[in-house]
Parts: structure tokens; C-alpha cells; sequence
């Protein structure tokens, strides 16, 4: 039975059942993130934003946030315009187009990141099969490699994100009334008028949470460009990664480790605040 | 209909088509691959062979690794059941504020860049005198792991009545029995695929492992991309194969305990 009342939490017992993940989490992951940022601050003289004025003094290092926010751009566009009316097909196809698609979305979900950027090594070499399809549709001359270019990157991060795009927008979709369109259709609204003023804002939840997944996994990706791009090409992230690893710089890992996560925070608070404000408004 | 609908419907089929082609691309090649003799990845394969998997005997520091990775994700999974299920139950039944805010901060691990979150782990470890990459390994996962149980456990129990609890006790049972007997069949399925999936996660984690290991302890992935980066043959596909069966075979049991669709609840 439940409790009338609301206990005052040190009379309700069931709390305590949270204490062993919660303690767990703040220990083991919350703190060594606090410290980790509290640390970037602390130079040998006190308080110091000596580090991030030193890394944005380098013109190297823009070049290397240009590189991390401009394919993560591509990346999410490109997910978009293919999971948008992807999310609507799978929410409108029939039972066996519909099982296909969720197969082809869910079963690479559980196949690592080290698998599928192998994968996309062998498909993006110049006798691969993007290679080999572009030749025989006539778009290529002759065939070109595409491993360790941008073009490349995009096409394989896209590739492994894509369902994050989808199944949030799906998600929306799915529960939207087809007979709305009818409705509008009906009260003399033409085509273009009611996707942008019906379809539009109904499914822009779905949107704003698919754009906020595929963006900041966009960010955050390391073994993607190892392996898709190399050192020719530095991300936050592989830089992160390899002062760290290699360098043993851990000065510059550090702060590019809180940029980075300043980034994803940033994205996740912003996006929530859309969706809410995005959610109150229909 | 108008040609604009026609255009609209024509689009969504296209794309939902390209989707399928898309997203399968990757693991066909890599199985295609894997059964090919070309040792330069020359597809359509020239021939079928069966190299590659008797290849996978003799290569050094494969088996170590999946030892190590099924170890460690089999100890993170089942401590994140518990650890994660007595949290969903405190965060249903409690009747304190912030429940919303304990929620996202317990699923918070899935969204911030692992790079970071592995970085930090290691700092921190560190700091607390663990340099042991195993035991490392072993309390890191458990963070992996625990988003994937406290999210779909917690969507579970919001549907579970708890009166039934009550009427098992009604009708006699004591208090653990009652939870034994109704709940936990009742929670079986959420346990299961969340469970699995968790699993299928540790087993792929790159950004956080990468910092836990140390020449004699290496995860599966960890070990893939030094494979990539050494000696890129087929050997890695006929790996990657065992994993995308691994993958099929959770599909199978997730579809068969909750459904596809589902599985894609987002």
C-alpha cells in the first residue's frame, strides 16, 4: 500500500536502496571528474586559466576544434537528411520493410566500434565497394580511395551514428495521427503548408534529440578517425587520446579532455532545455 | 495525390531502402570478407576459404584477450543488476525530491565522451593508490554497464504494480518470498535484455578500457585495434564475424523476450 503521505527521506526506507549505485557512481566517476576539472584550473601559484590561454594562443589547436565541430557538422547532417524520412518510412512501412530496417538499425547497435571501423577501412579502399559502386554507376571515372580522407570519415562516423538519429525521430513519429494530415488536408491546407506547419513542429522533439546524440558522439569519437583518417587529422579527442597515451603530455590532455567535456555537457543541457521549451510550446 | 506526395513518399522509400543497405554494409563486408581467400580484402572474394578461422588458433594474445573481456564483462554486468536494480526500485517507490535528477545522473556515463570519463577514472584510481589494470578494469565497467540496467529496469518497474506484492503477502507469502515470486518474474525480461546488452557494451569498450590496460591485461577491442594497426589480414574479420554472431544472437533472444520494436524504444 502506499503511504498516504510523503515520508521525510530518512523515515522511508526504500531510499537506502539507492545508497550502494549512488555511492558507487560519486566515488568512483563523479569525483574523479570534479577533480579532473578542478585540477585544469590549479597552476604551481594557485588559481591559473594559464593552460586554455596558452592552448588557444596556438593557431595549431583551433585548427584542431575547427577539425572536431566541422565533421562533427558533416557527420550530423548528413544523419539527418538520411534519418528523417528514414524515422517516417520506418514508422509508415509495412510489417516486412519494417523488420528489416529495425534489424538493420538494432543489430549494429550491439557490434563494437572497433568491428565496424575495421569494416569501414576494407569498403572505403580504392577497390572497395563505394569505390567499385560509383565506378559502375558511371559517377567515377576510375577508382579513388577513400580511406584517410574527410570525405571518408564523415561517410563511416555517419554510418555507425545513424541510429541514433533515426530512433529518436521514429520515436516521435510513431505516435503523431496520420488522420492530423488528413485534417489539415481537408481544411484546404496544400502539401508544403501542412508538412511545415503540422508534421514539422510535431516531430521537432525527435529532431532536437537525434541531433544532440549524433553531434556529441560526433565530438567525442576516438577510434572512428584512427582508423578512418590517422594523424594527419586531429580531433579534440584523438588529441586527447594521444597526449595521453603517446605523448605523455598530460597537461595538454587534460585540458583538451575538459574542453571536450564542457562540449558534450554543453550539448546535452542545450538540447534538453530545447526540448522542454519544444514540449511546452505544443 | 499530388506530385509533392508522390516526390515526399518516394523520398521516404528511398531512404528508408538506402538505410537498410547503408547500416548492413559494414558487417556484410566484414563476413564476406572473412570467408574470402584474398588476404588484400579483394571483394567480391576471389575464392572461399576457411583460412582465416583456422588462422584464429595461433594468433598470440587473441584468446588471453576475450578471456579477459568476457570476464570482465560477465563480473560488471552482474554487479550492475544489483546494483542498478535496488536503485530503480528506490528511485520508483521513494518518495523523495530529485529522483528525476539521481535518474539522468546514473544514466549520465552513456553521454559523456568516454575518452574523458576514462581519463578521469585513471587520474583518480591513481590517486587512490590502484594501479592494477584488472582490478581497474573490473570497477570501471561497472560504470559502463550501469546506464543500460537502470534505464530499461526503471522503465519496467514504472509499469509494475506493486499491489501485487501486497496480494502475494495477502495470500501468505513473506515478504522475500513475495518479491522472489512476483517481482522478479515480472522483471525477468527487462533483467535479460538489459542484462545482454550491458554485456554486448563492456565486450566493445575502447575509450575507457584503453586506459586499464597494461602489457598482460588487454581487452578484446584493445587487442582488435593493435591487430588493425600491426597486421591488418582477414584474421580480424573472421574476430569481428564471431562478434556480429554474438550480436545476431542477442537480437534473436531481446525479439524473443520483448519484441523488435520495443528494443527500439528510444
Amino acid at each position: 500500500m502506499k503511504p498516504a503521505t510523503a515520508l521525510s527521506p530518512w523515515r522511508d526506507p526504500v531510499v537506502l536502496l539507492a545508497v550502494p549505485a549512488l555511492l558507487y557512481l560519486v566515488l568512483l566517476y563523479a569525483l574523479p571528474l570534479l577533480w579532473l576539472l578542478a585540477k585544469s584550473f590549479v597552476g604551481p601559484d594557485g588559481l591559473t586559466l594559464r593552460p586554455y590561454v596558452d592552448f588557444f594562443a596556438d593557431p595549431f589547436n583551433w585548427r584542431v576544434v575547427w577539425n572536431t565541430l566541422g565533421i562533427a557538422l558533416w557527420v550530423t547532417l548528413v544523419c539527418l537528411v538520411i534519418g528523417y524520412p528514414a524515422a517516417f518510412a520506418l514508422a509508415r512501412a509495412g510489417a516486412a520493410l519494417q523488420i528489416a530496417m529495425l534489424v538493420a538499425i538494432i543489430l549494429p547497435l550491439s557490434v563494437g566500434v572497433v568491428v565496424k571501423s575495421f569494416a569501414w577501412q576494407i569498403v572505403l579502399r580504392r577497390d572497395g565497394v563505394i569505390s567499385q559502386f560509383l565506378v559502375g554507376i558511371g559517377l567515377w571515372d576510375e577508382p579513388q580511395r577513400l580511406l584517410f580522407t574527410e570525405t571518408g570519415l564523415v561517410l563511416g562516423a555517419a554510418n555507425i551514428f545513424l541510429p541514433f538519429m533515426i530512433l529518436p525521430i521514429y520515436s516521435v513519429v510513431k505516435l503523431i495521427d496520420p488522420r492530423l494530415l488528413e485534417a489539415g488536408a481537408t481544411l484546404g491546407a496544400a502539401p508544403l503548408y501542412r508538412f511545415v506547419k503540422i508534421m514539422l513542429p510535431l516531430t521537432l522533439p525527435g529532431v532536437v534529440s537525434g541531433v544532440a546524440f549524433v553531434f556529441s558522439m560526433s565530438v567525442s569519437m576516438y577510434v572512428i578517425p584512427s582508423l578512418l583518417i590517422g594523424d594527419r587529422f586531429q580531433t579534440l579527442s584523438t588529441l586527447t587520446g594521444r597526449s595521453f597515451l603517446f605523448m605523455r603530455n598530460e597537461q595538454l590532455g587534460s585540458t583538451t579532455a575538459v574542453i571536450l567535456l564542457a562540449l558534450a555537457v554543453g550539448v546535452v543541457v542545450g538540447s534538453s532545455w530545447l526540448a522542454r521549451r519544444l514540449g511546452s510550446s505544443t | 495525390m499530388t506530385p509533392l506526395e508522390h516526390a515526399s513518399r518516394a523520398i521516404m522509400w528511398i531512404a528508408a531502402l538506402f538505410t537498410v543497405v547503408f547500416l548492413m554494409t559494414p558487417l556484410v563486408v566484414t563476413v564476406a570478407v572473412s570467408f574470402g581467400s584474398s588476404s588484400i580484402f579483394t571483394l567480391p572474394p576471389p575464392d572461399w576459404s576457411t583460412l582465416w578461422y583456422e588462422r584464429l588458433a595461433n594468433t598470440r594474445g587473441l584468446w588471453p584477450s576475450l578471456l579477459t573481456s568476457l570476464q570482465v564483462a560477465a563480473f560488471s554486468t552482474a554487479v550492475a543488476l544489483v546494483l542498478g536494480t535496488l536503485c530503480a526500485i528506490a528511485l520508483v517507490r521513494g518518495r523523495f525530491s530529485g529522483r528525476e535528477a539521481i535518474a539522468t545522473f546514473l544514466i549520465s556515463p552513456l553521454m559523456l565522451p568516454g575518452l574523458v570519463v576514462g581519463i578521469a577514472m585513471l587520474q583518480g584510481f591513481k590517486a587512490a593508490g590502484l594501479r592494477e589494470a584488472y582490478s581497474s578494469l573490473l570497477i570501471a565497467h561497472v560504470i559502463i554497464t550501469l546506464p543500460y540496467i537502470v534505464r530499461t529496469v526503471l522503465a519496467a518497474l514504472s509499469l509494475f504494480d506493486f499491489s501485487l506484492i501486497d496480494a502475494a503477502r495477502t495470500l501468505g507469502c513473506s515478504y522475500p518470498t513475495a518479491i522472489l515470486r512476483v517481482l522478479v518474474p515480472a522483471l525477468g525480461p527487462a533483467f535479460l535484455t538489459s542484462g545482454m546488452f550491458a554485456f554486448l557494451a563492456s565486450m566493445d569498450n575502447y575509450p575507457i578500457s584503453i586506459f586499464f590496460t597494461d602489457a598482460w591485461t588487454k581487452t578484446l577491442p584493445i587487442q582488435m585495434l593493435q591487430f588493425v594497426e600491426e597486421n591488418p589480414d582477414p584474421t580480424i574479420a573472421a574476430i569481428s564475424t564471431g562478434l556480429v554472431l554474438l550480436a545476431i544472437l542477442a537480437l534473436i533472444v531481446g525479439d524473443r523476450l520483448v519484441g523488435l520494436r520495443k528494443l527500439a524504444d528510444f
